[in-house]
């Protein structure tokens, strides 16, 4: 009796995040995709065709004869779309090297530092959270600002005599990105680096290993899982950001979040935006299915 | 188990009771613009009505047009702009006001109504609340500076190519929206501002294209800190947003002073209005406060509090001299005859000016 129920207990547990990802992606994600092969019409909701339950089944099967990809077709025609996404992906690949190429040290300074201290590091790690990003964001405008507080200070300084022009350039996109990520590249290679067993550097260094060669071809590549991970949660987001390149990135600056605002918004295009939403979705579906792969393999060689 | 459920159950009573009674409690659920009301307005309607207000503010047309569209909102009062107000209507969001409940509508200014009616026909779903223009928001002591002159400047200074340049590195704000800017650029042109012609917005691109490398943003908000700051000199954008950074920049005593000006070649007018959804809950209690917005000593203390002008005749004797008297806020009658309107694009047109603009801004 016992059993049976820790059985139901067990499957109820693994229920939970499936009922989570059913709800809270697909579901979603359908209705946006259903959106995308409507028409757009003046109206409430301004798309058709609209379903109506009371319909029924025979209702919903007439609606979907009115389904086209004609929105899909017209992201080809218009060269627009395909510079933002490149734009965006560039973008968000440069950050996520930034931010990897500074979040790693400071998971490795973590992760070597004496055991009682450690959860203090990861505490400062994670208390920028407590202020709201959008606060945060807005404080990096008066930093960087032509008489902002870096160019005041490096003024005075001597470093420079002119104010630097960061705000408005992608250089303030990559610092915005870098920064607001910053704990999403750390905290997964943190974690990594700590399961680590440090006997196997000193092993390699007893075997004439360089302290760098040892890095190199021990410690990197069991923290790469982390590495990974963190890329990808930077990437992603990044990807889709708009709030970063709008407050603090030029106008010039194409991206895909901000097209798909002025389809949603300027245009009132709600299908356009919606197909505009699921391209950028299978996009960013390929490397998660990537990171899938290399997880099921790092899995398999560790055992 | 079975316990559980009926208390389950008893609780969902317990709720849906207080939820009757609470609906016997009248209730108006207004969603407005922010900082766009003195409060005192809203409990003094409480007062005299008994009824509950549930005020609620939004920063931007489009946030109030995408809760409109897919319907269901809740709100019995809201508060387009009047450009989209035109095509909500089109799209059946709004019901039509039973003006036997507006006994106040008597108090309405009738040269604002006349505007208004071009984007409501008859001004049948929506009253003015308030108007304003789009114009220019400047640094003084900077436009002096530059300029050697105490004039308030017009268009020039942002589309005349070699004046724009004297103000790239103080910097220029252009508002991101095609609809307020080209408009204004067509007016500087000399062009019908309402031109939805394929060549005269082509030229006005051009225009804004020659002037593009002064302008340092394109964005819709920033420039409300960005004036208030000193940190452009510079923008265009609406008299309320302009005003408001004035007031920040005398609040901060940092030595900025901004100003505004309706630009002598003809500016933009704009129109908020109150509307009531076609699925409002408490249609009956939405008409009560939107005659008693129209009451003129009413609007005239939102007026003087928020310093906009009203499409109310009878408040004008209830302003504040600094209001009334204030040019940039009631323009003289000349100016009055320069402010133009704009009617809205269909959607094909709208698509092509949007990638306009995007051509302009982006460059792509």
């Amino acid at each position: 009796m016992e059993r049976i129920a820790s059985a139901v207990a067990s499957r109820l547990v693994i229920i939970v995040p499936y009922a989570w990802l059913l709800f809270f992606f697909l579901v979603p994600f359908f209705i946006v995709f259903r959106i995308s092969l409507s028409q757009t019409v003046i109206a409430m909701p301004p798309y058709t065709p609209v379903f109506d339950l009371a319909g029924g089944l025979s209702g919903i099967l007439e609606g979907m004869r009115e389904f086209s990809v004609d929105n899909y077709v017209w992201l080809t025609e218009d060269v627009l779309y395909f510079n933002a996404y490149v734009s965006s992906l560039i973008i968000a690949a440069v950050s996520t090297f930034l931010t990897l190429l500074i979040g790693y040290p400071i998971a490795y300074g973590m992760a070597q530092a004496p055991r009682s201290i450690r959860p203090t590091l990861l505490m400062l790690v994670i208390l920028p959270f407590w202020t709201s990003f959008l606060i945060r964001v807005y404080a990096w405008i008066a930093i960087l600002k032509p008489e902002g507080l870096l160019n005041q200070f490096l003024i005075t300084i001597g470093v420079i005599d002119q104010p630097l022009i960061i705000l408005n350039t992608n250089w303030a996109i990559y610092i915005g990105i870098v920064y607001s990520y910053l704990p999403f590249m750390v905290l997964p290679i943190y974690s990594a680096l700590e399961k680590m067993d440090h006997t196997l550097t000193e092993a390699a260094q007893d075997l004439g290993c360089t302290p760098i060669t040892a890095f190199w071809r021990v410690t990197f590549p069991l923290s790469l899982a982390g590495v990974v991970a963190g890329c990808l949660l930077v990437f992603i987001p990044a990807v889709g950001e708009f709030v970063i390149p709008d407050l603090l990135g030029g106008s010039e600056t194409l991206m895909i979040g901000k097209t798909l605002w002025n389809e949603f918004n300027s245009n009132r295009d709600w299908p356009v935006s919606s197909a505009v939403a699921t391209i950028l979705l299978l996009i960013l579906v390929l490397p998660i299915v990537y990171f899938q792969n290399v997880q099921a393999k790092a899995d398999s060689e560790g055992r | 188990m079975s316990k559980i459920i009926i208390a389950t159950l008893a609780a969902a009573a317990l709720a849906g009771s207080t939820m009757l009674a609470s609906a016997q409690e009248r209730v108006v659920n207004v969603y407005n613009w922010s900082d766009y009301i003195d409060s005192s307005i809203l409990e003094d309607f409480t007062k005299e009505t008994g009824i509950k207000v549930v005020y609620d503010v939004f920063d931007s047309n489009e946030i109030l047009e995408t809760k409109l569209l897919a319907g269901g909102s809740g709100y019995d009062v809201v508060v387009p702009t009047a450009y989209f107000l035109q095509r909500q209507i089109a799209a059946g969001v709004f019901q039509k006001l039973d003006k036997s409940k507006l006994p106040n509508l008597a108090n309405m200014w009738d040269v604002i109504m006349e505007r208004t009616a071009q984007y409501d026909p008859g001004n049948e779903y929506a009253v003015d609340y308030m108007w304003g223009t789009t114009g220019i928001g400047y640094n003084v002591d900077k436009m002096k500076e530059i300029l050697g002159t105490d004039a308030k400047p017009n268009w020039d200074v942002i589309f005349k190519p070699e004046l724009a340049a004297k103000f790239k590195d103080c910097g220029i704000h252009l508002l991101d929206s095609p609809t307020d800017i080209v408009p204004s650029a067509l007016a500087y042109l000399g062009l019908n501002p309402d031109s939805h012609e394929a060549a005269d917005l082509e030229k006005a691109a051009e225009l804004l294209t020659s002037i593009r490398p002064y302008v340092r943003k394109f964005h819709s908000s920033e420039y409300i800190n960005a004036l208030a700051n000193g940190d452009i000199c510079l923008a265009v954008g609406f008299s309320g947003d302009i005003f408001q950074a004035r007031d920040r920049a005398a609040e901060a005593k940092a030595g900025v002073t901004v100003d505004y000006s309706i630009p002598s070649q003809g500016a933009q007018m704009w129109f908020d209005m109150l509307a009531i959804p076609a699925d409002a809950p408490h249609v009956a209690e939405a008409h009560e406060f939107i005659n008693y917005m129209m009451k003129p000593e009413v609007i005239a203390k939102a007026s003087n509090y928020v310093f906009y002008a009203n499409g109310n005749k009878a408040s004008q004797q209830f302003l504040d001299k600094e209001v009334l008297e204030d040019t940039a806020i009631y323009p003289s009658d000349e100016v009055m005859q320069k402010l133009f309107t704009v009617t809205p694009f269909e959607p094909k047109e709208q698509r092509a000016l949007t990638r306009l603009w995007t051509k302009v801004v982006t460059g792509q």
